[in-house]
């Protein structure tokens, strides 16, 4: 019993992280129909950037209460502009392309983040500098420290402020007729190359968030650490239903749950054959089984018919 | 002429190789209703498309208010007083009845003046008032209509340009929208109507163009065409 409470809150936690990362792949997807592969190395540069901001700032002597949200700030900008750039050079030129075309580039864009990090950073891991006394609670046998109780309440917050905007909000409003009908949305006013550059801004700033999570929770930043982490986001995004941004953020939370109780169990499973650090299968398990048996996802309805 | 509204001088539109629209020549003047008829693949929904901004000219000049459109990106010209409902209506299924039409508001910052327009629709169309806070993708092909010209109608446009709003109606459901139409076009806003149902739209146009192969064959006021010959026997069946 202790054993599967701590489980689900591993869970929970990695799964906020998911769920976060997801919504990027599938508001994109929702706008372009575009799958952007490039999304795990923009939560990898989030995380260097807030390593190396916080890094200097505690140089500075600045107060780690005052330098941690700060860096998250400085991680977000960065992100944004790195989200805005990507879709300006790589994607807008191909929007009538193939649509193998941008897939490609995609993977191109992956793999220039990731040897860009590398000459930046380096290829060492980078201990991400412990900062506030982590308390540890109890609760019924398992344990919960203060960064992940924050990395819960963050994302869930984060979550309904993205929901209010696109559901509430003038600009929410145009995403989702952008999505549904470009050209329409024209006829409405809508520049849509502004709307759509504003949508990989908001997904990258959701992917900073994310990666300043990770490395935080595992005290631990490394130049490539985005692309496992992009591709299991990309999975939860497609078990929720891709495009769909409740999907999405449920995808997250059961890929988290189901990967943590199945590292939990694993072992008791195959009778010690296998251990926990069969935890990655999982999220690949996943991906296939809904890909075989429920392509559209969970919460997936068709997307909005496009020509 | 030159104090028209629209303003359209050789107009050519093609997709790749084929040349959809091969130079046409009309006006709008203000105040006026004037319709665009023509069988299928005439080219009038090309036009209308060009004039919307949302495919460039190959060659010709659009001038609107005396200012040429040609440099004008489509979502630039709807605050100019250009609005389409397109062909098919595009009305945006997964957004409310209400989303949608606060969408033809999109490019006006008047909150105050917007929520009465958005009154002064429900009031326009009855049939949208109960069905306000319903997905528009449940809403059947006439109420459709009623609410892609009531969104075009938010943005308070001059020139209103409708791409057959009779397309696929019962009979009933377009005596509705052909009322309407005229409504609108009697408090004095101007409307070019594209229809295939020749006889509804000259009847309640002033004039008429009619379009054949991508080119203009016959234009005049509208009791003339109705009882030219040609007319008689291409669009009207007899
Ligand atoms: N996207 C496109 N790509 C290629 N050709 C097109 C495209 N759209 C229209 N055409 C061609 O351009 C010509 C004019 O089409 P258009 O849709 O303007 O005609 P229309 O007068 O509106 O016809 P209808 O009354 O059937 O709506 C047709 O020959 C059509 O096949
Ligand atoms: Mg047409």
């Amino acid at each position: 019993m202790e054993i599967f409470l701590q489980q689900i809150i591993n869970g929970l936690v990695q799964g906020s992280v998911y769920a976060l990362v997801a919504l990027g792949y599938t508001m994109v997807y929702g706008i372009l129909g575009l799958i952007n592969f490039a999304h795990g190395e923009v939560v990898m540069v989030g995380a260097m950037l807030a390593l190396s901001a916080l890094t200097a700032m505690i140089g500075w002597g600045l107060s780690p209460l005052l330098a941690l949200p700060l860096s998250l700030i400085l991680a977000m900008a960065g992100c944004m502009l790195l989200g805005y750039g990507i879709e300006r050079i790589a994607y807008r030129p191909l929007r009538h392309a193939p649509r193998l075309a941008p897939l490609i580039t995609a993977i191109g864009v992956s793999i220039v983040l990731q040897n860009l990090a590398m000459m930046i950073w380096g290829r060492e891991y980078h201990a991400f500098p412990q900062l506030i006394a982590n308390q540890s609670h109890h609760i019924a046998g398992a344990i919960i420290n203060d960064i992940q109780i924050i990395i819960i309440i963050m994302a869930l917050v984060i979550m309904l402020a993205l929901m209010a905007v696109v559901h509430r909000t003038r600009l929410g409003r145009a995403m989702r007729a952008v999505a549904e009908n470009q050209h329409a949305a024209q006829l409405m006013g809508v520049d849509v190359n502004r709307v759509i550059s504003v949508t990989f801004m908001l997904g990258s700033a959701l992917a900073a968030i994310a990666g300043l999570m990770v490395s935080v929770n595992y005290g631990l930043a490394h130049y490539y650490m985005g692309f496992l982490l992009g591709l299991k986001a990309f999975t939860a995004a497609v078990l929720g239903g891709i495009g769909n941004l409740r999907g999405a953020m449920l995808g997250g939370l059961l890929l988290g749950l189901i990967e943590s109780l199945g590292a939990g169990y694993i072992g008791d499973l195959t009778g010690g054959f296998m251990g926990s650090q069969y935890q990655d299968v999982f999220a690949f398990f996943v991906l296939i089984a809904v890909l075989v048996f429920r392509p559209s996802g969970l919460l997936g309805e068709r997307l909005a018919e496009r020509a | 002429m030159s104090d028209a509204l629209l303003e359209v001088r050789g107009l050519q539109v093609g997709y790749g190789g084929i040349h959809a629209v091969k130079g046409i020549d009309f006006h709008v003047a203000p105040g006026e209703l004037v319709a665009l008829i023509g069988s299928n693949g005439a080219g009038k929904t090309t036009a209308l498309k060009s004039l919307a901004g949302l495919i460039a000219p190959a060659a010709g000049h659009i001038h609107y208010d005396g200012k040429s459109l040609t440099k004008i990106p489509a979502h630039l010209r709807v605050s100019l007083g250009i609005a389409l409902v397109p062909e098919g209506r595009g009305v945006f299924a997964r957004l409310s009845v209400a989303e949608n039409l606060l969408m033809g508001a999109y490019s006006r910052c008047d909150q105050y003046e917007i929520d009465e327009d958005l009154a002064r629709m429900y009031t326009l169309f009855p049939r949208l008032v109960e069905r306000r806070d319903q997905l528009s993708g449940t809403l059947s092909g006439g109420e459709q209509q009623m609410l892609a010209m009531a969104r075009a109608l938010m943005s308070r446009p001059r020139l209103l340009m409708l791409d057959e709003p009779s397309m696929g109606l019962a009979p009933l459901m377009v005596k509705k929208i052909f009322e309407t139409i005229q409504q609108v076009a009697s408090q004095g806003m101007s409307i070019l109507l594209v229809e295939q149902n020749a006889r509804l739209a000259l009847q309640v146009a002033t004039r008429g163009y009619v379009m054949e192969g991508g080119a203009i064959t016959l234009s005049g006021v509208s009791s003339e065409l109705l009882g030219s010959d040609a007319v008689q026997r291409a669009y009207l069946g007899g």
